[in-house]
């Protein structure tokens, strides 16, 4: 049975993160034959739907408006229910992002609609969507049905198989216009402080270099952001890292914290408590750097060097460095 | 001022996941208040010392789940509600319907939940019971200023802080860096134990079984394949460093 799916693009600075791309791809295989749309809402869309198209979606409904410059959940949630009205899908696919892990909720208690949260693949069983998704932070993970005509799904980044973009196709793009008076939406954003170091998002990181208690010290982090800077990686911590604040509480990781599943994962001087554990087992490569040999976290590691961070970290950069510029 | 918390009672982080028969196993696993959770009573007792009132903490759960409420009481809150009829077990459609049903005549100024939960971690039953309630929210907060009914949150963005203006009735879901929460003292366990606990069934608070049955339903629950300990490198640094390289270009082929 066909099914219409929209997919939510997911922007952040303006460009299109990779998990759209990831979005749209399994929608084409979960259409089986129904329309893919995809939803730009943003300030500006310029730019971004042509792409949206080489991935699959064959009509493109924009929403863009200043007030939707960052995101405000009254202003999103109005331009994304003006979008469903007019696309009438019967599967909405949103990033499990900032955004999205906001907005889905608020659309589906809106539409009386379920939802199924952080999916890490969908697969079709006798004409049904199946999701699969993490629960205990990884620990276990679930299959899911949602039932009714309409439902929504967030999907974690870095999971679902991104197809190859074909350039030759286009789609209809169809500009809704929206009215979002300023005293119509219940919050407003004051400013915007960045803090993510060096651009790079750990959910979407394919690399990423993380320091636990051994680290030491806010000093201690260093080497590990030399090595991260060289690799184009994200730095992470650990709880027992950001309890003794070496960093701050958003580059943790575990089953309070991010779950991050990239290519590869440096756990340099974590020891790997149960709560770690969970939010970092599922990378395809781990690499564990510690000077305890029975600590859990070579359990878990594909690669593993007992022996001082401080000593290795940087041998280990200028390794890299030398190999990298081959 | 009329501060609500809605919480959660979940497995201890520090357990193992065992399935059995296709469920996952409770027995013997210790319980806890959900960790998001704490940050959102912690910042409700201080609104109250701040602004007075009193701080109401709600959860739905079977009957283990009376002890988080009394873990919340023990840290300072004043009364507890505790819905334990299974009609209001599902999943988060259920949970919001059925929370909205027990807050529709509440005249919360604000209810604070955890950004989510740590067992399912969906992180929908707060924003879709505001939706439900239609009163605006803000989610993952770590900081939160209240002076006469306007509020300034921090809200955490992947990162970035988003400084966001609002006004009250508010929900707001805690993230982590946003307090640190108290460990309940003796006597705060001891006060804890004749504070106010109601138990609502499903036809006080007006819920209909069939207009919150879940719309998403569990199939299978499953562990990841266990990961076998890999290969331990040897040799001085120097050579260690240069074989790890290798590996990883060479037989992972992740750079």
């Amino acid at each position: 049975m066909s099914r219409n799916i929209l997919v939510l693009a997911d922007l952040r600075n303006g460009g299109l993160r990779n998990v759209t791309f990831e979005m749209l791809s399994a929608a084409v295989q979960a259409a089986e034959g129904g329309n893919v749309y995809a939803a730009v809402i943003a300030g500006s869309a310029a730019g971004v739907t042509d792409t949206l198209a080489h991935y699959g979606a064959t009509k493109v409904f924009v929403v863009e408006n200043a007030a939707l410059e960052n995101y405000v959940p009254d202003a999103y949630a109005t331009a994304l229910e003006a979008i469903i009205k007019e696309a009438n899908p019967n599967v909405v696919f949103l990033a499990h992002s900032a955004i999205g892990r906001d907005l889905a909720p608020k659309l589906a208690a809106r539409f009386g609609a379920g939802q199924v949260s952080d999916i890490i693949n969908v697969e079709l069983e006798g004409g049904n969507l199946v999701f699969t998704r993490p629960i205990y932070a990884g620990k276990a993970f679930t299959k899911n049905v949602v039932e009714g005509d309409l439902l929504f799904a967030t999907v974690r980044p870095n999971n679902l198989t991104k197809a190859d973009a074909d350039t030759s196709r286009t789609a209809d793009v169809t500009t809704l216009s929206v009215e979002l008076p300023a005293d119509s939406l219940r919050t407003f954003i004051k400013e915007v402080v960045k803090k993510s170091t060096g651009g790079v998002d750990l959910s979407e990181a394919k690399i990423i270099v993380s320091g636990g208690r051994g680290v030491k010290s806010a000093e201690g982090f260093k080497p590990l952001q030399e090595l991260a800077d060289v690799l184009g990686a994200a730095v992470g911590a650990s709880r027992a890292a950001c309890d003794a604040e070496y960093c701050d509480y958003a580059l943790q990781i575990g089953q309070t914290g991010k779950v991050v599943t990239p290519d590869l994962y440096f756990a340099v001087g974590i020891s790997g408590a149960i709560q770690h554990l969970a939010g970092m087992s599922a990378s395809k490569v781990i690499v564990a750097i510690n000077k305890d040999p029975e600590a859990p976290i070579f359990k878990v590691a594909d690669y593993g060097i007992v022996g001082d961070l401080f000593e290795i970290v940087p041998l280990l950069t200028e390794e890299l460095k030398n190999v990298l510029a081959e | 001022m009329n501060i609500y918390v809605a919480l959660k009672q979940t497995f201890d982080t520090e357990e193992k996941i065992v399935v059995e028969g296709g469920k996952i196993k409770e027995d013997g696993v210790r319980f806890v208040m959900n960790p998001y959770d704490e940050y959102a009573v912690e910042e409700a007792i201080k609104l109250r010392d701040e602004h007075g009132g009193t701080v109401t903490v709600v959860t739905i759960g079977p009957e283990r789940a009376q002890e988080a409420l009394r873990t919340a009481l023990a840290m300072g809150a004043d009364e507890a509600v505790h819905i334990t009829d299974e009609v209001a077990f599902g999943d988060e459609f259920t949970a919001s319907t059925v929370l909205a049903k027990y807050f529709a005549d509440k005249n919360a100024d604000i209810i604070l939940c955890g950004n989510m939960a740590v067992d399912n971690g969906s992180g929908q039953t707060a924003i879709r019971l505001a939706e439900l309630l239609n009163i605006a929210h803000v989610g993952t907060i770590t900081k939160l200023e209240i002076s006469g009914t306007d509020v300034v949150a921090h809200r955490d963005a992947e990162g970035d802080v988003e400084v966001v203006g609002a006004k009250l009735p508010l929900l707001v879901t805690c993230q982590q860096g946003l307090n640190d929460p108290r460990y309940p003292s003796l006597i705060g366990i001891r006060k804890a134990n004749k504070k106010p606990l109601e138990n609502p069934s499903a036809g006080d608070l007006g819920v209909d079984a069939g207009a919150v049955a879940a719309k998403s339903k569990v199939v299978e629950t499953f562990l990841p394949p266990a990961k076998e300990g890999g290969r331990i490198l040897a040799g001085d640094n120097a050579e260690r460093v240069k074989e790890l390289v290798s590996l990883l270009k060479n037989e992972a082929k992740v750079l």
